[in-house]
């Protein structure tokens, strides 16, 4: 199933996201995605997020599919040049993974590995460009490809209340033209701000999938506010999170504040993309208050 | 000699044998050469004096000069087993590959090359240039994404910019935010 094509029937989108263990066992990812996503339409696995090293979204897509859920490949070009990202996008064609979320990634100075040398052979714009290219039947290069071209949900991402939203307009402008068919973005806390960011990036008439991730203390909002790009938690809702320590960190809290961001975006966007960073239980719960 | 550092005597000391002779390039130094640097590393390790000899010639990544040098110099080269240079990548590579055919002995870099800011002495360490052979300035508003940007990105920041500054360093400025800053003051936004 192809995210575009429900975007195209005019269905509101909801996916949500899972990270792959430092490890080589899938069952806890499974197990609970077999337990908390069925009521999403799909799941995004990523690409050792933060650079930090772990299990490959590529295989965890594939564990996903075979249990019968609809992953979105997300591939970032930190670790691969483009031999191996295009190389990779033809695999996930092969296994029936269409749908992609094509990102730069964090550089690797952040991870856990630091010492490792960032690649950057290619950016979000050309990966996009490359995979709208195998699309056509060739390569970024133009050498043809034989057999039958694959078909993607080309995604990227976007941060609506980054500092400089004439940046991230800039670069969605320029994603859109190398081929983005829909946007995931960051984390909104600031209806307000989503929904002005909203009224100048609707022209690229492009789906954008509100991103929302389930807060669990009020000490997470401030590291993210400090330390996460494009994140900004106006303080009432780290004074809600810091009343009740314990309700927080149950979850319960974060999914009351991020029911309330959902209700007043819907109507601005044409999906949800819920980033439960290890609460996905809350992720059902969250989908009723809607 | 383009921008180079004197690497520590530890790293060097290992790799050196038998008699030395240290080959100092006094080619393009006036950009950044830390003779008195590269002076000190050399006593240090070319402590028995009389076996050693210290000598420069001027840019060693010139084949002319180099290979004229190599001529004058090949019964000199012959007497040592380890040449110390002290220059640019560009230099000891240079060397390296045509003093075989006059001498058996092993070249060591006593430098470490730097990035060529400011290349041809005018503006070190400011402005930055990696010499890729395709520049951007113009798309850019002159300021270098290759070098200015973590990532060499050339389509727009990667978004993990803070408050305008670099994910990898809080304490240097996003090079696509210097970009996009000037770029709006050669164009405006149409009000």
């Amino acid at each position: 199933m192809l995210l575009t094509d429900l975007f195209k029937q005019g269905e509101f989108v909801i996916t949500s996201e899972v990270g792959p263990p430092k490890g080589c066992s899938l069952e806890t990812l499974l197990d609970r995605a077999d337990k908390y996503l069925r009521c999403v339409h799909a799941i995004n696995v990523t690409d050792c997020q933060a650079s930090v090293m772990k299990l490959g979204s590529l295989a965890t897509c594939k564990a996903l599919l075979d249990n019968g859920h609809t992953p979105v490949l997300q591939l970032t070009c930190r670790d691969r040049n483009r031999i191996a990202l295009q190389s990779d996008l033809l695999s996930a064609a092969y296994f029936g993974i269409n749908n992609v979320l094509l990102l730069t990634g964090d550089h690797t100075t952040l991870g856990d590995a630091p010492n490792s040398k960032p690649v950057y052979d290619l950016d979000s714009v050309s990966l996009l460009k490359a995979a709208s290219m195998l699309e056509s039947g060739s390569d970024l290069d133009g050498n043809k490809l034989t057999g039958s071209a694959p078909k993607f949900a080309k995604g990227a991402v976007v941060s609506p209340c980054s500092d400089s939203v004439n940046a991230q307009l800039h670069k969605m402008d320029a994603k859109v033209r190398a081929g983005a068919e829909f946007f995931q973005t960051q984390t909104v806390y600031d209806p307000e701000r989503f929904i002005s960011f909203i009224s100048r990036a609707k022209s690229f008439g492009v789906p954008v999938m509100l991103g929302i991730v389930i807060l669990k203390s009020a000490r997470m909002a401030e590291f993210m506010n400090k330390n996460i790009a494009g994140v900004s938690i106006p303080q009432f809702i780290i004074d809600e999170l810091a009343a009740d320590p314990e309700r927080a960190k149950s979850g319960e809290t974060g999914v009351e504040i991020a029911a309330r961001v959902i209700k007043e975006c819907r109507p601005y966007c044409q999906g949800l993309h819920i980033m439960p960073l290890g609460l996905e239980d809350k992720v059902p719960q969250l989908l009723e208050c809607l | 000699m383009l921008i180079t550092k004197v690497k520590p005597v530890d790293e060097i000391l290992p790799l050196v044998s038998g008699r030395v002779i240290a080959l100092c390039c006094e080619g393009c130094s006036e950009v950044h050469y830390p003779e008195k640097d590269v002076v000190a590393v050399l006593n240090k390790i070319m402590v028995s004096g009389t076996d050693n000899a210290i000598f420069e010639l001027v840019y060693m990544c010139s084949q002319e000069h180099l290979d004229l040098y190599l001529q004058n110099n090949a019964d000199l080269l012959n007497e040592f087993d380890t040449i110390l240079v002290a220059s640019c990548g560009v230099g000891v590579q240079a060397l390296c590959g045509k003093v075989r055919n006059v001498s058996s002995a092993t070249v060591i870099s006593v430098c470490d090359t730097l990035k060529v800011p400011g290349f041809q002495g005018l503006t070190p360490f400011k402005f930055d240039c990696a010499l890729c052979g395709e520049c951007h300035l113009n798309e850019t508003a002159a300021i270098c994404p290759i070098t200015s940007c973590a990532k060499s990105l050339l389509g727009g920041g990667c978004g993990g910019a803070k408050n305008g500054m670099c994910e990898t360093d809080s304490a240097v400025e996003c090079g696509w935010e210097r970009i996009y800053k000037r770029l709006a003051l050669y164009n405006p936004p149409t009000p």
